[in-house]
């Protein structure tokens, strides 16, 4: 067997880096598209079209990540998969429903007659905001280490409105870069809104963050690490700062620059993840199971790594390929 | 109604679900490459026209099978924690492969498959066409050995009721799994076959006259007509392998209760498992022998021979029965309408409603065909290693009648739906022009023209 060299603990970091790679590039992808379905406006059709049509080549892709996530999670840690989904077994529930209408509300729509349209426009609206606020409040929970006191409750309750003006704030983002006109214009209001709540929300987590956990509070409060530490929301507020005045420019800048705001939305995804990955390394539920703990056989997940060092690299470069060939404006929705 | 009977439901039922779009998708896909291969190498524009409908069908069908397949992947964990705890250590690779190797690969290249034709070089689009088959067959792979795994397990270890795996070879190569790959994705291909025939022929009653519904229904038809014997064939061996593997499911599938010299065949029967015993038998004489043995003394074992071991006998013995007379059904139609699409180069009213009846005939026999193995392999979830009453979630009975219910509901609209759909997307496309003579020449000037290769 290959990778017999590496020890059980070796295993456990690769896996949950990759657990932390596939869940940051589910957030950002599916993010941004998933945005985009909370920002419909359930009264201009014409909105609608092009805003869908700026994400089809590319949702089913996005989506494909949460299942690697999950997949992931489900073998590679199986007790902390089956805490975590059997705690949160209602909203895991209404998450997958939100994911069942949104997905096929997206094909169907374009499929039906005029009058039914607006309903599967509607599913689209409401099944993507119920799967945004489901996977935020999954977050808090996840956060405090799989508590359900009223506190627990209240912290996901926020995590629940910031992730969805973070997935709201992306979608904008890549409006501005995909649509033109109007669309555009609506975009860049969407985007400011979402940065004021976004920005809020990020200090808001952050804080109760820290009055969660004592060695969380302990690692970033010491010096000399705290303060190396601080970069990272420095760093995230100077780009959130830096966003606000590009949203600014921008629709006065003909057309330059309009890939900007997304760049500076996934810089803040990337800083988010890492200071959040951070805080609760080695755990792999905070406070309550390691990595080590719930980490399954070495030989199976030895077997599996062969696999992914050949297949991801393949997978994140035609990826790569499908965003270049659909690179610049969308066009109108149009199967072929 | 306890957790372990809801969580049984409620996981049937999504599979139930889910299965019906993979079933189409799988071959569906490879009938898009064949039309797109035509299109390539022929002057015929009819061959993109009939891409161009059949795409959209893919797309909606290929939608419904990955949101029903992301709950099934939450579902592994919820409701049956342990099935992971006990074997993930085999299951987990696997589905992991599956991911890798298939989900991604088809959910990107359909991107290019359907929005891309204007973006890339035609090639790269009748590649991606091509790729999104590989990855649609690469996912059945992986899955199907998985699921025969647990029917026929092999190459592991059980240290402390835990699962290790030892030789992947012959975990991936499980001595059911050829027969079981071969069988589905000829099921998948019959599927595929009677739906294109059945809504082809829809939109022939509804009025279109147009080459390209013409053209559907023969190629449709006439592959139908070649699957179908050997779907049965293969269906007979992955039997006898069943015999040799599982003998108390085929048991439960011929309602055998005693061991016995000469079975009988039983075309009909009402099978009573409190009295373990059949009423209103209507049997051919040696007959169940003589398929499984090939001898019509041969000797079949019975279900007392596997007392609180084998299968719930009714679900099993009618699900197979209706599996088989799906298939016979198939048999004579395609047949028969082969056969005058050959003699008379059309097809009368009568038969193309026969057709249009049956477009989603091969569900049922789907259906029903892995309701007998699934069944059939109960109490165990994996044979011999992991019964179904030890891997059952903890869950309280109240949130899974709460997840049940919205899956339930949302199915049956989605279901509902989905054929509705369907049925208006062949409505709509009578509307279409026929192809025009420009249209002709614009496909002749492209073969030529080095810019559009």
């Amino acid at each position: 067997m290959p990778f017999e060299s590496l020890s059980a603990e070796t295993l456990g970091d690769i896996y949950i880096g990759l657990l932390g790679l596939a869940v940051l590039l589910y957030a950002i992808l599916d993010g941004y598209d998933l945005g985009v379905g909370v920002l419909l406006p359930p009264r201009e059709e014409k909105f609608r079209d092009d805003m869908i049509a700026s994400i089809g080549p590319y949702w089913d892709a996005n989506e494909t990540w949460l299942v690697l996530a999950v997949g992931l999670l489900l073998f590679a840690f199986p007790e902390a998969h089956s805490a975590f989904l059997q705690t949160l077994y209602i909203p895991a529930t209404l998450m997958l429903i939100g994911l069942i209408l949104r997905g096929v509300s997206f094909d169907f729509r374009a499929k039906v007659a005029q009058v039914k349209k607006r309903s599967w426009d509607l599913s689209f609206k409401w099944g993507s905001l119920l799967t945004t606020l489901a996977q935020g409040y999954m977050l808090g929970i996840f956060v405090t280490g799989l508590r359900t006191d009223i506190w627990a409750q209240g912290f996901a309750l926020l995590s629940a409105l910031g992730v969805t003006a973070a997935y709201a704030f992306i979608g904008a983002c890549w409006l501005i870069m995909k649509a033109e006109n109007q669309l555009q214009e609506k975009a860049f209001t969407w985007a400011r809104r979402g940065l004021v709540v976004l920005a809020a929300g990020i200090i808001g987590v952050s804080i109760a963050n820290l009055t969660l956990h004592d060695d969380v509070r302990a690692l970033w409060l010491s010096a000399p690490w705290g303060y190396a530490l601080m970069a990272i929301p420095l760093t995230c507020f100077t780009l959130l700062v830096l966003c606000a005045v590009v949203l600014k420019k921008l629709p006065h800048a003909d057309g330059h620059g309009e890939w900007l705001p997304f760049l500076i939305a996934l810089l803040v995804f990337v800083l988010s993840f890492s200071a959040f990955a951070i805080s609760y390394y080695p755990y792999v539920i905070p406070g309550q199971m390691t990595v080590m703990d719930a980490l399954s056989d070495a030989n199976s997940l030895r077997f599996l790594l062969v696999g992914t060092v050949i297949v991801v690299p393949c997978i994140l470069a035609y990826t790569a390929m499908v965003y270049k060939i659909f690179a610049g404006k969308s066009e109108k929705l149009s199967y072929y | 109604m306890d957790a372990f009977l809801l969580s049984r439901l409620q996981f049937a039922l999504n599979i139930s679900f889910h299965i019906l779009f993979p079933t189409i998708t799988m071959a569906l896909a490879w009938f898009l490459f064949y039309f797109k291969i035509r299109s390539d190498t022929t002057d015929n524009p009819v061959w993109m026209r009939m891409y161009r409908f059949w795409v959209r069908v893919f797309a909606l069908t290929f939608a419904l099978g990955v949101v029903s397949g992301v709950t099934m992947s939450f579902q592994f964990g919820t409701n049956w924690p342990g099935f992971m705890e006990k074997v993930g250590n085999v299951a987990g690779p696997l589905l992991g492969y599956e991911v890798l190797t298939a989900f991604f690969l088809e959910a990107t290249f359909l991107g290019i498959m359907l929005f891309g034709i204007r973006k890339v070089p035609n090639w790269v689009h009748t590649l991606a066409t091509l790729i999104v088959a590989v990855g649609t067959s690469t996912s059945a792979f992986w899955i199907l050995s998985l699921n025969s795994w647990m029917h026929t397990p092999q190459g592991h270890e059980v240290i402390d009721g835990v699962v290790f795996a030892k030789d992947w070879s012959q975990i991936i190569f499980n001595p059911s799994f050829p027969y079981r790959f071969v069988h589905m994705m000829l099921a998948s291909g019959l599927t595929a076959s009677f739906l294109i025939a059945g809504l082809s022929a829809y939109r022939m009653l509804k009025g279109d006259t147009k080459e390209a519904p013409k053209k559907s229904l023969k190629v449709a038809t006439y592959t139908a007509a070649i699957l179908i014997p050997l779907q049965i064939f293969a269906g007979d061996m992955h039997g006898l392998n069943t015999l040799k593997h599982q003998p108390q499911k085929v048991a439960a599938m011929e309602g055998l209760w005693d061991t016995t010299e000469g079975a009988p065949l039983l075309l009909f029967a009402i099978p009573d498992e409190d009295a373990r015993e059949n009423h209103f038998e209507l049997a051919i004489p040696g007959g169940a022998s003589f398929i499984l043995t090939h001898d019509l003394q041969g000797e079949v074992q019975g279900l007392n021979d596997f007392k609180g071991k084998h299968p719930p006998v009714a679900q099993v013995f009618y699900s197979f029965r209706v599996m088989i007379g799906v298939g016979l059904l198939m048999l004579l139609v395609s047949w028969t309408a082969s056969f005058m699409l050959w003699r008379r180069g059309e097809l009368p009213l009568w038969m193309k409603k026969v057709l249009a009846g049956m477009a989603f005939s091969g569900w049922i026999a789907t259906l029903a065909g892995w309701y007998v193995t699934e069944i059939g392999r109960q109490p165990y979830l994996v044979t011999g290693v992991l019964k179904t009453a030890d891997a059952v979630t903890g869950l309280p009975t109240g949130n899974v009648v709460f997840s049940f219910t919205l899956y339930a509901i949302i199915y049956a609209v989605l279901l509902v739906s989905y054929m509705a759909t369907l049925m208006l997307m062949c409505r709509r496309a009578v509307e279409l022009e026929e192809i025009t003579s420009e249209e002709r020449e614009k496909a002749k000037a492209s073969r030529m023209s080095p810019a559009n290769t």
